[in-house]
Order: structure tokens, then sequence, then C-alpha cells
């Protein structure tokens, strides 16, 4: 009885709806609700993105290559690049400072008798090596460098940020302090500082890793370790402070879980962008510095080259033969050109709120 | 405010205070001292040395001894020359600062200009050679551009004179220093020019029918400005430590040639000397630079 009443007298404030006022929807007007694109997780939706970007697909294009090359060429060239240059088994003194492409007397000799020799693509140095395998090398260690030194970075500044962000408290005062002295000693001279005090220290160690890096290059490690991991905890903390406050964070309180799980099920995983967006970046970063060292002279150890001592030694014949400066700097350039234009990519792509 | 400033510049004591101790107890870590060399002098004149320079002393009360001369200004002398530090330092950084101070106003004012134009014609033919040219310059880094720079000019063009003691010719050194300074400064008021020309501010302005100078001039490049303060102090840094490498291409005797000369010849004392003075000179521009960005932007919270 009231049913019917109500269809015919209906209350003003009433939320029931009148179904005559209304007709059926069209087949092309259900087409619109139609969900056009399929459905995306973050990783795909960012590399969709970032493949769009021509400068960052053309600069992982290029580290590709490089990469590629420096793999490839130690196999293909017959060259070493702590040796001199070998002629039918005997050492051949007279290569020095060859122009690229260029062979030396006693190749040319052998040539003629019928011999085959490898060309120099790059020439050869003073002291009668193929410069081109030792650039290959440099970049092989300039790039294992800078590598290997935003992975200590990111493992240490990423526990130590998360511990600090998600602690609080006056665990994350002190620990933020230390951070803040860190960050301002001014990192370029206190490398110096321990590259030459560790270049000594060490020196008188005979265990196997430092006698095959070289003292050098361990003690930049060890300096990238302790000081350049305080960018990577204050991005990584400040991310933590605001993630914990999400309600998930609290659900997963709520059912008991440990704050170990929470950190690494939870909270670091929606900081990934940031983390990888910065590790990316730091990667040229490294490599400028390792080559500045290399540059003053406390870079790695002779004979193994690097791109920054190989620019320095270009120094001494920079009038008869340019070149020697040109190849390494070039390659420097061109690895740190393409990790900046892939690392601004990856940031457009996998975070739009840091877009500068 | 005057909370922040003094908590800066306790923070800024503290650091120039480790920065001294790590200093100090790295030089002394380090095996061997300054007589084992292949001429030892006899033990007679060790003893003597050794009291004459307070190495008999406990290290820590070497430290201190140091410390209080250092506020004193006395760096003691040079282990090489046998020279005052101080007055080397001195003498060495009236040129570094020559070259460095003409390097920070180049820097600040192309990369101003370029990055108005830039973010003014956004999109437009100039603004993209600017953004092109400047992102290339952000890879170059300065030991690079300044070896190129002695090779083409001074080289093979011969445009340019080596630099030597009677012909000073800053060109070359203030391009190789401030190239990378100033494509960062370049992006960095690009970027926040065209911030601040989108904001209300500008819109009311150019409602109110304020002139598209003074539009650009009064509201838009002095809110563009605060960003790049900040570089100030970075910027420094980078130039400091930028001279090191340029004033040793260019064989300039400027306090970055001396460092690396302090470098390879082991010279403790002056190593010492220069990283603690050009540290604290860092650490004052970050103070300054800090400082002088609350200031300017009110907007900012005294956290």
């Amino acid at each position: 009885m009231q049913n019917e009443k109500a269809e015919f007298k209906k209350n003003i404030l009433s939320s029931q709806i009148d179904l005559s006022k209304f007709e059926l929807a069209t087949e092309e007007e259900k087409k619109q609700q139609d969900v056009m694109s399929e459905s995306t997780t973050f990783l795909r939706d960012g590399i969709k993105k970032l493949m769009k970007n021509p400068l960052a697909v053309g600069s992982l294009i290029v580290i590709i290559l490089v990469l590629l090359l420096i793999v490839i060429a130690p196999m293909v060239v017959p060259y070493e690049y702590s040796e001199i240059i070998k002629v039918n088994g005997s050492r051949d003194r007279g290569a020095k400072n060859l122009a690229p492409f260029q062979y030396s007397e006693k190749e040319l000799e052998f040539i003629a008798q019928g011999g085959e020799i490898f060309p120099h693509i790059m020439g050869t140095d003073a002291m009668s090596r193929d410069y081109f395998i030792r650039v290959v090398y440099g970049t092989r260690v300039s790039l294992l460098v800078g590598l290997f030194a935003s992975a200590i970075v990111l493992v240490i500044g990423m526990f130590y940020g998360s511990v600090s962000g998600y602690a609080g408290g006056r665990a994350d005062l002190i620990m933020m302090r230390i951070v803040d002295i860190i960050y301002s000693l001014p990192d370029m001279l206190i490398i110096i500082l321990l590259s030459v005090v560790l270049d000594q220290v060490l020196s008188g160690n005979k265990s196997i890793i430092i006698a095959k890096l070289g003292t050098n290059m361990v003690s930049i490690f060890i300096v990238f370790g302790l000081l350049y991991w305080v960018g990577m905890a204050r991005l990584v903390r400040g991310q933590i402070l605001s993630i914990k406050e999400n309600e998930y964070v609290l659900a997963a309180k709520a059912i008991g879980a440990k704050p170990g799980r929470i950190l690494t099920k939870h909270i670091l995983p929606n900081c990934l962008s940031v983390i990888i967006i910065s590790t990316a970046l730091q990667i040229p970063s490294a490599i400028f510095t390792e080559s500045f060292l290399s540059f003053v002279g406390l870079g790695v150890q002779a004979p193994m080259p690097s791109l920054g001592s190989l620019a320095n030694a270009a120094r001494e014949g920079l009038q008869s033969y340019p070149f020697k400066l040109i190849f390494p700097a070039t390659m420097i350039c061109l690895i740190v050109l393409s990790f900046n234009l892939l690392g601004d990519g990856l940031r457009d792509a996998f975070d739009p709120k840091l877009r500068r | 405010m005057k909370r922040y400033v003094i908590k800066r510049i306790v923070l800024a004591i503290v650091t120039v205070f480790i920065i001294s101790a790590i200093t100090f107890f790295a030089m002394n870590a380090i095996p061997g001292g300054p007589f084992n060399s292949e001429k030892a002098p006899s033990p007679e004149v060790k003893a003597v040395l050794l009291e004459r320079f307070n190495l008999d002393k406990p290290v820590i009360q070497q430290f201190g001894i140091y410390l209080v001369n250092v506020i004193k200004g006395d760096f003691g002398v040079s282990l090489k020359t046998g020279r005052d530090i101080t007055k080397t330092i001195v003498e060495s950084f009236v040129i570094s600062a020559k070259i460095g101070g003409i390097a920070v106003v180049v820097a600040l004012f192309f990369g101003l200009v370029l990055g108005s134009c830039a973010a003014l014609m956004r999109n437009k033919l100039p603004d993209r050679l600017i953004v092109f040219v400047s992102t290339l310059f952000t890879a170059v880094p300065s030991f690079v551009l300044a070896t190129l720079l002695l090779l083409v000019f001074s080289i093979k063009l011969g445009w340019v004179q080596v630099w030597s003691a009677t012909d000073t010719n800053y060109i070359l050194p203030v391009i190789s220093l401030a190239m990378y300074p100033m494509a960062y400064i370049t992006r960095l008021t690009k970027t926040s020019m065209l911030d601040a020309l989108s904001q209300d501010y500008v819109r009311t302005a150019k409602a109110k029918g304020v002139t598209p100078w003074k539009v650009i001039f009064k509201h838009a490049l002095r809110n563009a400005l605060i960003p790049v303060i900040t570089y100030v102090g970075p910027m420094t840094a980078y130039i400091l430590t930028g001279s090191l490498v340029v004033e040793s291409v260019f064989t300039i005797g400027g306090l970055g040639s001396k460092f690396v000369t302090s470098i390879t010849n082991r010279d403790y004392p002056m190593i010492m000397a220069t990283t603690i003075f050009l540290a604290t000179l860092m650490v004052i521009m970050n103070l300054l630079s800090d400082i002088i960005y609350k200031v300017v932007d009110p907007r900012i919270n005294f956290d």
C-alpha cells in the first residue's frame, strides 16, 4: 500500500529515482564507457614515457654502444693495454706516438712480407702501446668506478636514510645532524686529502684486492662510502617521512608487521623512482670525480689507464699529438652527457613531481 | 631568523673544526716522517728539528698547538721550500681570487642573461640553442675544457698568449672555470624564470598595464634570482676545486697549482694549510649564500 502511494506522491527530499525520466543508452554512448587503453603498471608506464623521449633513448643507445665496445674490443684487438706492441713476436720500440691508422717501419716491413697487422685505430702512445685499447680500458675503469661508487652510495644512503626516517624522534635528529656536518664538508678537498693519506697507508698493505685495484682506486671507493652517501640519505629520509604517514603503513602496523618488513615491503618500493633517478645522476658525477682525481695524479695506478689519467698524460705532447687528448676527452664528455640526459629522461618519466 | 643564523654559524664553526681535525689526524696517520728521505740527518740534528716543530709531543697536544697557531694565522713553514706558508697562501691566493672572482661574475652574468632569454623565447630557436649548449657544457670537465682551450687558442691558433709572469691573460682560465657554472645557472634561471612568469603576480602586473620590461625585471627576474643565490655556495666550491687543475694546465702560480704541487711533493704542512684555508672559505661562502637566501625570500620558514 505504502509503496504505491510513494510512486505518485514523492517527497521532494526523497532520493528515489523516477525511471520514466530516463532513457536507455544507445550503443554509441555505451562505447564511450569502454576502457580504451590497456591497464598498465607503474614501471611499464614509466618505460613507455621514457621511450617517447628521443634524447633519453639516444643516450641509452650511446651507453649500450659504449658498453658493447668495452666488452668486445679487448677480445677483438690483439693488443694489451700495458704491453709494448709486438711485431711478429718481437717488441717494436719504434712504434712511438703513431698517428691514428699509421704503421711503424717494422710493421710496414712485416706487412710487405705478407703479414697482417691490426690497425692502430687511435695510434699509439709515447711508450709504444696501442692507444685504442688504452682508451677502451680507460673507459672500462671510469665506468666501473662510476657504477661501483654509485652502488656504494645507494646502499649506505638508502640504509641510513630509511633507518633515520623511520625511527624518527631523537635518533633521527642526531643522525641528521651528522648528515648536516658531512654535507657541509667540501667533498673534493677531503677526497684529495684522503686519497693522499690512504695512498700512503694502504701501500703497506699487501692484500689481493688492493694489489689488483691499486691503492688509489680503493681510496676513491672508501671516500665515496664516507662522504657521498649523505645526499641519498637525505632524499630517502624525506621520502620515507611522507610515505610512513600513509594508511597502508598504519594497517600493516596494526596487523603486527615488524619495522623491517614494513620498510622493505611497503615503504621502500614507493620511493624506488626517486632512488633510481638519483642513482642514475650519481654515476656521471662519480665519473667526473674519478677523472678529476686521475688528472691531478691521484687516480688509478699506472699502467692501468683511466680516462682522466690518459687526458693528463696527453698534456705532455699536446702540441704534436693533440689526438691523444681528444679521444679520452670526447669519451668522458660522451659518457657523462649520456648519463645526464638518461637521468633527466628517467626523472621526467618516473617522477613528474620532480620535473624541473 | 636570529636563531637560524646562530645555528648556521655554530654548524659552520663545528664543520671547520672537524675539517681541521680530519686534516691533522689524516696527515699524522701517514707512515713515514719528513726525515725519511735519502739524506737522513744525524740524530742530534733530528732531535733539534723534532723539538723545533713540536714533533716530540703527543699527537693530541700537537693538534692543540697547531690549532692555536692556525687561529693566530701561523701555518708553519713548508717542508720543501722552508718558506712561511701563510705568506705563500696569501700571495698565491690573490692571483686565484682574481681569476675565481672574474669567473663567478662572468658565470652569474651570462648565466642569468642566457637563462632569461631562453625562458622568454621559450621553444624558439634561441631557446633551443641555449639549452643545447648549456646541456653540452654541463658534461665537460673543467680540465678537459682548459686543455682544449689551451690547445686550440694558444697553441694552434696563437690568438692568446700562454700565461707567463709578465704577460697575464685571464681570458682562457676564466672561460674554463666559468663554463660549467654558467651552463648550470642558465638551466636554473630558465626553469625558475618560467615558473615565475606563470605566477599570478606577474599576470596581475601585466593586467595593471605595467610595461613588459618592468614586468620582466621587477616581478619575474627578481623572484627567479632566489634559487640562483643558493647555487652561489656550491659554485664557489666548484670554482675553487676547478682552479686546482685549471691553474696547473695554464701554469698559473695561484693557490690551486700550489696545492697540486704540494700533493705531488707530499709537502704535508702545505697540504694541511691549503685544505683548511680553502675549506673554511667554502664553508663561509655556503653560510653566506644560505643566509642571504633566507633574507631575500621571506616565504621560507626558519626551521
